[in-house]
């Protein structure tokens, strides 16, 4: 080897310095912490947003918030958290762990994976800007159901392009995700040898590319049926309004899962590691998560019984979707029975993974009551919903990625987390979480509906709890940030093993891991 | 431990929960789904009460064994972690039993629903139209209808110091009411925006959709007092768009039918005199028309809302994306600096009788009477400041249609 060529690689091995690193960077590990820390601004954006809710929905009548800003806190909310925070955050530890995992020396794409960072901060500023345009942000639901979102102002055209503009960064980074697990797995590794985060977000990446186009074109319909004259969902032009229904949940609702999977995969690595014996059922594991994302598929319609749909189809869509239950138990008996009989430790990653599968599966039950259409006719569209996809997404997908972060930081940073301040600030969340959400189901088989500003005296009580709950679990999420910038600062050396139990390819390279992950590819036996 | 203090805390919780609910099923704070007053409410009811269980069990057994294992399969108590993984027969038993359990469930529900479903041989009709923001009833066949909107005085929602009355917000000006023991068909839909139609004791909810009918049914077995809202998010006021349900006996709701029948043939007969109208009268009558209908956008005061609904006052500003404030200018009611001036009455007409399509502003020629647009124009034109004298009267109206 010449000198000239070793100068040119030592050139490569660091990162650049100051601002374009960040900008310019085509890193795994770089654009992963981009991923995270954005998903970590927007969280908190997002929060106070659903803080705000909370505040004005502490007592009844009006206090804080005009009806029109309350939706359109409702609206900005739940696009923030699902396309902001939860979506860009799993993006994120893919972008880390995916390579160390399989034993790649960076993605597949990585300029593609630059570029599908930097359009977030650009598609959420707009989409924050509409807040202060004329008539305000989108007040209509993020689900946008026309024709009640084509009342929107002047926000309306900005909203569908950040809409756009998510569904290429997402697009990008599935295949990003799709093209580095098939072509860059290292010698030894075959499929059924991955492990299951790689799994499972195979999985997701392939659900991502197949229903993101299918929102782009939902939402490019209702701007030429504001804009362009069409009649797509306009009955009094001949369209059809529900149409637009069916094709925003065959979007939605592989989309809800797209949310979870990646955190299936979190949680079926943390679990074995603390409980220090191997998962119990690995390939049912990935069968069962194969068969999650296909159903996913043939149940949009649950989410609109109420639509008025012929027998056929609700008998269909209601046996479709209490089907899901099945793979979705197989999961989480397999996590039991990974735990039983093992030997084990409750550091804050365990602690959060457990967390998972127990409030998880609280709403999976929701769920399950939720699929019984004639019940659905009651709870649809009320605060039983509310609880019900809040457990899901909240102690379960948002807890996931918690219990990643605290997982894998060691690995990251090269130091150990505060164990004491990691474990207080479970304890305050999973509390603050369940004083928040548990009180909604009650509230919604009372009979409140969701999305209103002001509500009916009887459901006063369940809700001042819900809101000491927001706050409680929302101001607990400085904590976190606190113990993740210390951790990043300094802290007590990690060695590269991390935890005693940790098996995987990862814990092979030192904490924190070379620049460029696996230079030369491991060989896996 | 404290997770398993916690979640065993839980537990009792919802059970302690719901027999306090049992107990006292008539207090205010309800824990649970409402019985109902109809055999399809107990249906749902029963339903959800069997699902709700059978999640419980399974509950009570997986987070057992977890908590057990996670008790005592822990390293601090010396436990050394078996190698043990795969096996083919226990995947397959838990999969065919929850499979087992849930076509259990799915027996009842399939029964439940096709019962639901059958809007057959009903005694009586009654069309739902859901309006930004407020309900219209139609008896079909009776030739009564009228509109029912929130009753709660607008104090008691903003202003903390005024008392709010029992039924906040779950009170209206006209219920709608039905009589007992008769097969009621509900026919769903809206003029503008999607709604949703639901009484809790009624056991169902039911989307209102503009351009679709949709068709329910129910028997309402107990006199009373039936309260519920919209569903489903409709703009600004979705959370003052309530509905109350009164049932009647067959002989009452006779009566109250006859008493609305013969209150409309007076009033469609005063208005439909082809008369003058004076300028008092019309002023009288349109401030109570705007308080109904257009308040909820325009505001009591006439100034709209920035951004979304245009103020009536002339020399007001507006400003709002262009979409919106170019119908307002080809109409003559908006200057080239944006500010609102009064166009013709002719163009004033139309705006209330046929709409602006696009935005929130309805087609009013169906929902109301030639009087009561005239009555509303003239009042607009006189109100607040704005000072055009103009004396729109009924046949006006009429000829314009």
């Amino acid at each position: 080897m010449s000198t000239a060529t070793h100068v040119h690689e030592e050139h490569h091995e660091g990162p650049a310095s100051g601002l374009t690193r960040w900008l310019f960077t085509t890193n795994h590990k770089d654009i992963g912490t981009l991923y995270l820390l954005f998903s970590l601004l927007m969280f908190f954006i997002g929060g106070t947003m659903a803080l705000v809710i909370r505040a004005e929905l502490f007592e009844p009548g009006l206090q804080i918030v005009e009806p029109y800003f309350f939706n359109q806190m409702t609206t900005m909310h739940a696009l923030i958290m699902i396309f902001g925070a939860v979506m860009p955050a799993f993006v994120g530890l893919a972008n880390w762990l995916l390579p160390m995992m399989i034993g790649a020396p960076d993605m597949a794409l990585p300029r593609m994976n630059n570029w599908s960072f930097w359009i977030l901060p650009f598609a959420f500023t707009l989409l924050l800007s509409t807040l202060f345009m004329q008539g305000g942000g989108p007040a209509g639901g993020w689900t946008m159901y026309p024709p009640l979102v084509l009342q929107m102002g002047a926000a309306f055209p900005f909203v569908i392009f950040s809409v756009h503009l998510m569904g290429m960064s997402s697009i990008m980074g599935a295949i990003n995700v799709i093209a580095t697990i098939l072509n860059m797995r290292a010698p030894g590794m075959n499929l059924l040898k991955m492990p299951l985060f790689v799994w499972t977000w195979l999985i997701t990446a392939f659900l991502l590319i197949a229903v993101m186009p299918v929102l782009a074109g939902a939402v490019t319909m209702l701007l030429t049926d504001k804009f362009f004259g069409t009649s797509f969902f306009n009955a009094a032009g001949g369209g059809d309004p529900v149409m637009f229904q069916h094709i925003f949940w065959f979007f939605g609702h592989p989309e809800v899962y797209i949310m979870i999977l990646p955190a299936f995969g979190v949680v079926s690595q943390i679990i074995p590691t603390f409980a220090r014996k191997p998962l119990f059922g690995y390939s049912s594991m990935v069968y069962a998560t194969a068969s999650i994302a296909f159903l996913s598929f043939i149940v949009w319609a649950h989410h609109m019984f109420t639509v008025g749909m012929p027998l056929g189809g609700e008998l269909f869509f209601m046996y479709a979707t209490m089907l899901i239950a099945v793979p979705t138990g197989v999961k989480v008996f397999n996590w039991v029975s990974t735990m039983w009989k093992g030997s084990m430790t409750f550091e804050t990653p365990m602690l959060f993974a457990i967390a998972f599968v127990i409030l998880f599966t609280i709403g999976g039950f929701s769920g399950l009551m939720l699929a019984m259409t004639p019940a659905d006719f009651q709870y649809q569209d009320t605060y039983f919903v509310v609880a019900h996809f809040h457990y899901v997404l909240v102690p379960g997908a948002v807890f996931s990625i918690m219990a990643a972060v605290y997982y894998w930081l060691p690995k990251w940073t090269g130091h150990m987390y505060d164990e004491k301040l990691g474990k207080i600030h479970f304890w305050l969340s999973v509390i603050g979480v369940n004083l928040l959400f548990f009180p909604m189901h009650f509230l919604g088989l009372a009979g409140m509906p969701r999305r209103i500003p002001d509500y009916a005296l009887q459901f006063t009580g369940f809700n001042e709890i819900a809101t000491y709950g927001a706050f409680l679990f929302g101001f607990s999420q400085l904590l976190f940030v606190y113990i993740v910038f210390k951790t990043i600062r300094g802290g007590q050396k990690a060695t590269s093993q991390v935890w005693e139990g940790a098996e995987g390819l990862e814990w092979t390279l030192s904490s924190p891991p070379p620049y460029h992950s696996f230079e030369t590819a491991p060989v896996v036996k | 431990m404290l997770v398993n203090f916690l979640a065993r805390l839980r537990g009792v919780a919802i059970i302690g929960g719901l027999l306090f609910w049992s107990m006292c099923a008539c207090a205010d704070y309800k824990l649970n789904m409402p019985v109902g007053v109809t055999d399809t409410s107990r249906d749902v009811y029963d339903l959800h009460m069997l699902t709700f269980w059978v999640c419980v069990w399974i509950g009570v057994v997986v987070f057992g064994v977890m908590f057990y294992s996670m008790y005592h399969h822990r390293k601090s108590k010396g436990a050394v972690a078996a190698q043990f993984h795969e096996s083919t027969t226990v995947e397959i038993i838990w999969t065919i039993v929850p499979m087992l359990i849930l076509i259990g469930m799915a027996i009842p529900a399939t029964r439940t629903l096709i019962a639901m479903e059958d809007t057959s041989k009903p005694d009586l009709t009654i069309k739902v139209t859901g309006y930004q923001w407020k309900w219209g009833y139609e008896y079909l066949g009776e030739g009564v209808q009228f509109f029912s909107s929130l009753s709660t005085p607008r104090e008691q929602i903003t202003d903390d110091s005024v008392k709010k009355d029992e039924h906040y917000l779950l009170e209206v000006d006209n219920p709608l009411v039905v009589p007992i023991n008769k097969k009621i068909r509900i026919l769903t839909t809206a003029a503008d925006v999607i709604h949703s139609w639901w009484v809790p004791d009624l056991g169902w909810k039911k989307d209102a959709i503009p351009g679709f009918v949709n068709d329910s049914w129910t028997l309402i077995k107990e006199p009373g007092i039936y309260r519920g809202q919209c569903a489903e998010l409709c703009g600004k006021d979705h959370g003052f768009m309530p509905i109350v349900v009164e049932a009647k006996t067959q002989e009452d709701y006779d009566k109250w039918l006859a008493s609305k029948k013969a209150k409309a043939t007076q009033v469609a007969a005063a208005d439909a005199v082809d008369r003058e109208w004076t300028k008092d009268e019309l002023m009288a009558k349109g401030k109570e028309v705007y308080g109904t209908i257009c308040t909820a956008c325009h505001q009591a005061n006439g100034e709209g809302m920035p951004g979304t609904f245009p103020p009536l006052v002339a020399g007001k500003e507006f400003s709002a994306a262009e979409t919106m404030l170019t119908p307002l200018r080809e109409d003559g009611f908006l200057s080239d600096d944006n500010k609102i001036i009064m166009g013709s009455v002719e163009n004033h007409a139309k705006i209330v009788l046929h709409g602006v399509p696009g935005s929130a502003m309805q087609a009013y020629a169906e929902q109301l009477s030639d009087a009561e647009i005239a009555a509303v124009i003239t009042y607009e034109r006189n109100s607040w400041g704005n000072n055009t004298g103009d004396v729109v009267q009924p046949s006006t109206i009429k000829a314009a249609r």
